[in-house]
């Protein structure tokens, strides 16, 4: 396949391998995380663990917007759509999403609630049109990426006056994320694990542009690699990454330089500012409230504000006590530690966040590496 | 019974609940559309039940249903479909397929015109495959109950003698081939998916295998241990779910797996991987390996088969996973699937 196979062939990632192994000081470690369930999904499907020295660790980031969405707005959106009068449109990846008591959406469905799965925020707005006696609200999930394509579906509403149309807001932001982490004291009470670098998001950093990070690697001086989401971006990446750490710099580089600028897609920042703005705080499922993550709509589209427009109450839900998946995502706990990985907790029946999605750290490990467990079970 | 008031009007026409009411509505439907595409002495009969000749050997049975959605797809239709998945269930026991059955439940406002290339579309098939639909049944519902119509089928063989394919007589070393691309028939029919249109020359692989079975059988005799045709879930499902009743695991190289490269392009775009998406014209086989090599010769002679390749083996594993060497040089686990297999958001 043209413009993809060309990212994932062999023989450069050996070279890389080889060239990852020759650079990397055998005398210490390096931890490196990669920020989004992309990179996570990659690193798992293609087998890139393999591929690096045991010196060189990938921690698995929050990035996975399903994931870190957190039981209680998964219990919101089910109440409303057990509403006769409402038909939620959601992305299929947020059916299975546990909320309370096991609930999801995709059991609300079998259970009456009008639940349609849609592949674009357009779908969406056709299905207002196509239903006028009937409120239609789309849940609004992900980070930076997929906020614009939601303004430009509250323009569309708004254009064609539609009266029965709203948004279930969830849209996240990354650069806030990644500084809690490295700074929440919340990791006092798991521990922490240095980190020594991050793979930066590849997406998000489509819209967002270079320029957000270069704060964040001056002030925690930590280096950043934006990398694309195929593995070889990944490889030359985590060599990039390699090479900062060696030569004690820590800058912003843009590996993924064929999509990525340093200002990014300003048409979609401003369609994003002009529509949404900050909240004080936002929960995320593994990270507790996290300050100004989050985003809503601006006051001047308060009609298209589910929450508003429907009184929906703030349902807050405790995740279950032996789930690790807290210090998972900060990296120091792996998906095997945790007591609950792979014996109630799978993806068919996930509990913590990080088994929910194919990109969350514990999904992917179980679906594509947990054959490795085995393996050193074994030679130990 | 030859004497109806009005010929059924096969092109304006459409399906109300009269014809599944018992009366001679539902008679002229039987008789102007279904006997008239599927023709053969059985159903000439006109009998609630078809007798015929027990071959001497052991016969195998399926049933099966068919729901799927859009009814008509680029390479076949639902009717087409129910004749080629009944046939290839049959197949996999290395059985001559022979007879089959046939019921519709079809929805009120139904048009007789697609009604009609559907049924004949199953007559093609079948007589194409050599089989006969000896016995049927036909049912109208409301508006809504029925998302257009459903098919269910059942189907009769008979198996060649001293042949026993189960997947408890895999061992360890046996190679495992398949006997083309995969994912052709999910990727056709989620092109034509409402909500997800896509333009795509990928047309379903929609076929009966009992030929190329035969082909199979005849040059490997004993030495092939099983086959399956992997449908929904696709080979990641059908190799699971073999290592599970095997005792055994699996070993794939990604390298060796056929894809076409429009499939290979829409799963990217689609967030899916090629391995689950669902084939309607592919077998697996678990060979031993001492006729692995005749087998797969005698697949690629076949038309249905020119794809086919050797794609792994069985190795001993006690936690029987399925586990690939990826084509970029690393290891993974080719797990069952988890849910259905839904896009991935970002």
């Amino acid at each position: 396949m043209k413009y993809a196979d060309e990212f994932r062939d062999k023989e450069i990632a050996l070279g890389l391998s080889k060239a990852i192994r020759a650079e990397a000081d055998p005398q210490r470690s390096y931890r490196f995380m990669e920020f989004c369930g992309g990179h996570t999904h990659a690193i798992s499907r293609y087998g890139l663990e393999d591929m690096l020295p045991k010196n060189v660790r990938m921690i698995h980031g929050p990035g996975c917007p399903v994931c870190v969405l957190p039981a209680g707005r998964i219990d919101m959106a089910i109440r409303l759509a057990m509403r006769p009068d409402i038909i939620l449109c959601v992305y299929g990846d947020l059916m299975r999403v546990p909320g309370s008591q096991g609930a999801s959406l995709l059991k609300a469905k079998a259970r009456g609630a009008d639940i349609r799965m849609v592949y674009s925020t357009i779908d969406a707005v056709r299905i207002a049109d196509e239903n006028p006696a009937r409120e239609v609200v789309f849940f609004a999930i992900g980070f930076e990426t997929s906020t614009p394509p939601t303004a430009v579906m509250i323009r569309l509403a708004e254009k064609k006056q539609l009266e029965n149309f709203s948004v279930f807001c969830n849209h996240v932001l990354t650069p806030p994320a990644m500084q809690n982490i490295l700074e929440s004291p919340d990791i006092r009470s798991i521990g922490r694990v240095e980190i020594d670098g991050f793979v930066g998001p590849a997406h998000v950093s489509t819209i967002i542009g270079t320029a957000p990070y270069e704060f964040f690697a001056e002030e925690f001086g930590k280096p950043v690699v934006i990398s694309g989401f195929e593995p070889l971006d990944m490889m030359q990446a985590i060599l990039m990454l390699v090479r900062q750490v060696n030569e004690h710099r820590h800058e912003v580089e843009n590996q993924y330089s064929r999509a990525v600028t340093r200002d990014g897609n300003l048409r979609a920042k401003e369609e994003v500012s002009d529509i949404f703005e900050l909240r004080d705080q936002f929960e995320w499922r593994g990270l507790g409230q996290v300050p100004y993550s989050g985003l809503k709509l601006k006051r001047s589209y308060a009609r298209y504000d589910a929450e508003i427009r429907f009184g929906m109450n703030e349902l807050r839900v405790d995740d279950n006590p032996a789930c690790e998946c807290g210090a998972i995502l900060r990296g120091v706990k792996k998906p095997v530690d945790c007591k609950l990985f792979g014996t109630v907790c799978t993806p068919e029946t996930p509990m913590g966040s990080c088994m929910v999605s194919s990109e969350g750290a514990c999904a992917a490990h179980w679906t594509y590496g947990r054959f490795r467990d085995h393996q050193q079970r074994r030679a130990s | 019974m030859k004497s109806y008031q009005r010929k059924l009007d096969i092109r304006n026409g459409c399906v109300d609940l009269s014809h599944g009411s018992g009366g001679r509505a539902m008679a002229q439907l039987i008789s102007g559309l279904f006997h008239e595409a599927f023709g053969n002495e059985w159903l000439a009969r006109g009998n609630d039940q078809s007798a015929f000749d027990v071959p001497a050997g052991r016969m195998v049975m399926t049933t099966d249903g068919y729901v799927v959605s859009p009814l008509f797809f680029p390479g076949g239709n639902i009717g087409s479909l129910a004749v080629h998945g009944t046939v290839n269930d049959i197949a996999m026991a290395g059985a001559r397929p022979l007879y089959l059955s046939a019921s519709f439940i079809i929805e009120e406002g139904f048009r007789f015109s697609d009604l009609k290339t559907i049924a004949d579309a199953m007559g093609e098939a079948a007589r194409a495959a050599g089989v006969h639909i000896i016995t049927g049944d036909t049912k109208v519902v409301e508006r809504g109950k029925a998302d257009g119509l459903f098919i269910s089928t059942a189907g009769v063989g008979v198996v060649p003698d001293g042949l026993d394919l189960s997947a408890e007589k895999a061992r360890v070393g046996d190679r495992v081939l398949i006997s083309g691309t995969l994912g052709d028939h999910g990727v056709a029919i989620m092109s034509k998916r409402q909500n997800l249109a896509f333009e795509t020359e990928i047309v379903s692989d929609s076929a009966s295998l009992h030929d190329l079975v035969a082909k199979m059988v005849a040059a490997g005799g004993k030495g092939i241990r099983l086959m399956r045709d992997p449908t929904r879930g696709g080979l990641a499902a059908t190799l699971n779910e073999v290592a599970q009743q095997s005792g055994l695991g699996f070993g794939l190289q990604e390298e060796a797996i056929p894809v076409k490269p429009g499939v290979a392009a829409a799963c990217e775009l689609l967030g899916l991987d090629p391995l689950y998406v669902a084939n309607e014209g592919k077998l697996v086989a678990i060979v031993s390996p001492e006729v692995a090599d005749t087998v797969l010769a005698a697949m690629r002679a076949h038309p249905l088969g020119h794809d086919a390749a050797d794609i792994g083996e069985a190795v001993a594993d006690d936690h029987h996973f399925v586990q690939m060497a990826t084509s970029f040089g690393g290891g993974r686990i080719v797990d069952w699937l988890s849910g259905e297999q839904l896009p991935r958001i970002c």
